[in-house]
């Protein structure tokens, strides 16, 4: 075991990790808002809409991430029109393109997520609200969000781990994250596994941290699910002292 | 060059070389299942009933490869496995670098992947079946083999089929990134195309849409199994 070469390896590719890092909340902070305007769409009840919102979760969640990746960085910048707007220094970075084609993608898997958290929402809870006069936006605030988030918390928690190891494709457009730093370690040291056991490492961690992190939010939004705690009962009085 | 032309089955054309690339992707696919397959059972069944280092071990083995990203397991397997090889060919006198073939490199990278997913959903499938049902069984005499023959593998069959179909569709998307292993499935094969016309954004659409197709015709015959084995569940919701 040559602990400098691990040392040094761990240190290079933590070296990475703002990248992935960066990748991965810009991407989630946007799939996320993309996917509500997309579960707005496809319960909005209206007919062009909700067609609009099944089609786009088709051709996001059915084709690989790779090609969507591609598509974004390879195949935009070759019409001129896309190169002389005002979206072309966006475009022309890795970075950026990365971000969007992640975004996009997790929006189809997450808009799914959302709806079936929606769909959990019990209509006896709605119809209390409208019973004492909510409607509208405090309806949505304070009664179906609070619920269907709840509900769409442990698979959401699922898609972010996904997310998670999808920002290694970044490293297919040059962008230097974790996994693309491995990658060029292993062509120039060939120590394949000592390099693969320090990324996996990194990844787990990351992984455990936030699915803790998103356990940890369920637990308190499901606060008034648990029993309530009660004041503490005397002591069960135990064989040996009763005399 | 129309479009008819350069998407075309002529010689100047890349229709055929596409739907070559299609099908290597369903090949990989298919190989990576059934490597997938054999090790998910061996995981799966060390989860549930070997002794406790095993266990651990099947756990270890579902935790990283659930884990970390597929690219990375890609990585480890071609470049592991050609490490191998060509140190293996050194001692048989072969000198210089020897790669592992990539539809083997591919095939066992995403299987070793599919077989954590697999793993799980075997696990999950086998507490599906009724303990009273397996007491039974004992119970008339039949033996251990019989039982699992007879009772258990038909049943966890029936309850993983849709967790398989999840299996599947994620292996058909992750198979994408074994073109940076240099074989010619789908994913590459748009690349060469798009790179040696210029045309990037017609030939990575053209790819999307074999994905799509690939993606939804494996739904549909995923959904047609469930509809025919549903019909063997008394009383509609699973069981009666």
């Amino acid at each position: 075991m040559d602990i400098a070469f691990l040392s040094d390896t761990i240190r290079k590719l933590l070296g990475a990790l703002p990248t992935t890092l960066g990748l991965f909340f810009l991407s989630i902070g946007f799939g996320g808002l993309l996917a509500l305007g997309i579960v707005w769409m496809r319960v909005s009840g209206i007919f062009v809409l909700e067609r609009f919102a099944r089609a786009y979760v088709f051709i996001f969640r059915g084709s690989p991430l790779m090609i969507q990746m591609f598509l974004v960085y390879y195949g935009l910048g070759q019409f001129p029109a896309v190169r002389h707007s005002l979206f072309w220094p966006l475009l022309r970075e890795p970075f950026a393109c990365a971000v969007i084609s992640l975004a996009l993608c997790t929006a189809g898997y997450t808009a799914e997520i959302f709806r079936g958290g929606l769909m959990a929402v019990p209509g006896r809870e709605i119809e209390a609200a409208r019973a004492t006069g909510m409607s509208g936006f405090l309806l949505l605030r304070r009664i179906i969000g609070p619920i269907a988030l709840r509900q769409a918390l442990p698979s959401y928690s699922t898609e972010i781990v996904l997310m998670v190891k999808s920002t290694a494709l970044a490293s297919l457009v040059t962008v230097w994250e974790v996994t693309g730093v491995a990658q060029r370690i292993i062509s120039q040291s060939y120590r394949t596994m000592e390099v693969f056991l320090c990324a996996a490492a990194i990844y787990l961690i990351l992984n455990f941290v936030i699915v803790r992190a998103i356990g940890l939010l369920e637990y308190r939004l499901s606060r008034h699910r648990r029993a309530v705690r009660t004041a503490p009962a005397p002591l069960a009085a135990t064989p040996g002292e009763a005399s | 060059m129309s479009l008819l032309e350069t998407l075309g089955f002529g010689s100047t054309g890349w229709g055929g070389l596409l739907l070559i690339g299609a099908l290597t992707t369903l090949a990989v696919t298919i190989a990576s299942l059934a490597v997938g397959a054999v090790l998910g059972t061996l995981v799966a069944w060390a989860k549930l009933t070997g002794p406790r280092p095993i266990a651990y071990l099947g756990d270890a083995y579902t935790t990283v490869f659930r884990g970390v990203p597929e690219l990375l397991v890609i990585y480890l397997v071609y470049f592991g496995g050609s490490h191998a090889v060509t140190s293996v060919g050194k001692m048989m006198g072969v000198e210089g670098f020897l790669g592992l073939p990539s539809f083997l490199a591919g095939a066992l990278a995403v299987g070793v992947i599919s077989g954590a997913y697999q793993a799980e959903v075997y696990r999950g499938a086998f507490l599906a079946v009724v303990p009273g049902e397996i007491e039974a069984a004992r119970a008339i005499g039949m033996s251990k083999w019989l039982r699992f023959r007879r009772i258990v593998a038909p049943q966890v069959m029936r309850f993983a089929l849709p967790g398989l179909g999840n299996v599947w569709q994620l292996s058909l998307k992750d198979s994408a990134l074994v073109s940076v292993t240099g074989l010619a499935e789908l994913m590459r094969t748009s690349q060469v195309a798009a790179g040696s016309t210029h045309q990037y954004f017609l030939f990575y659409i053209v790819g999307g849409c074999l994905y799509l197709v690939l993606t939804s015709f494996s739904d549909r015959a995923f959904g047609a199994a469930e509809a025919r084995i549903g019909k063997t569940f008394r009383g509609g919701l699973g069981r009666a």
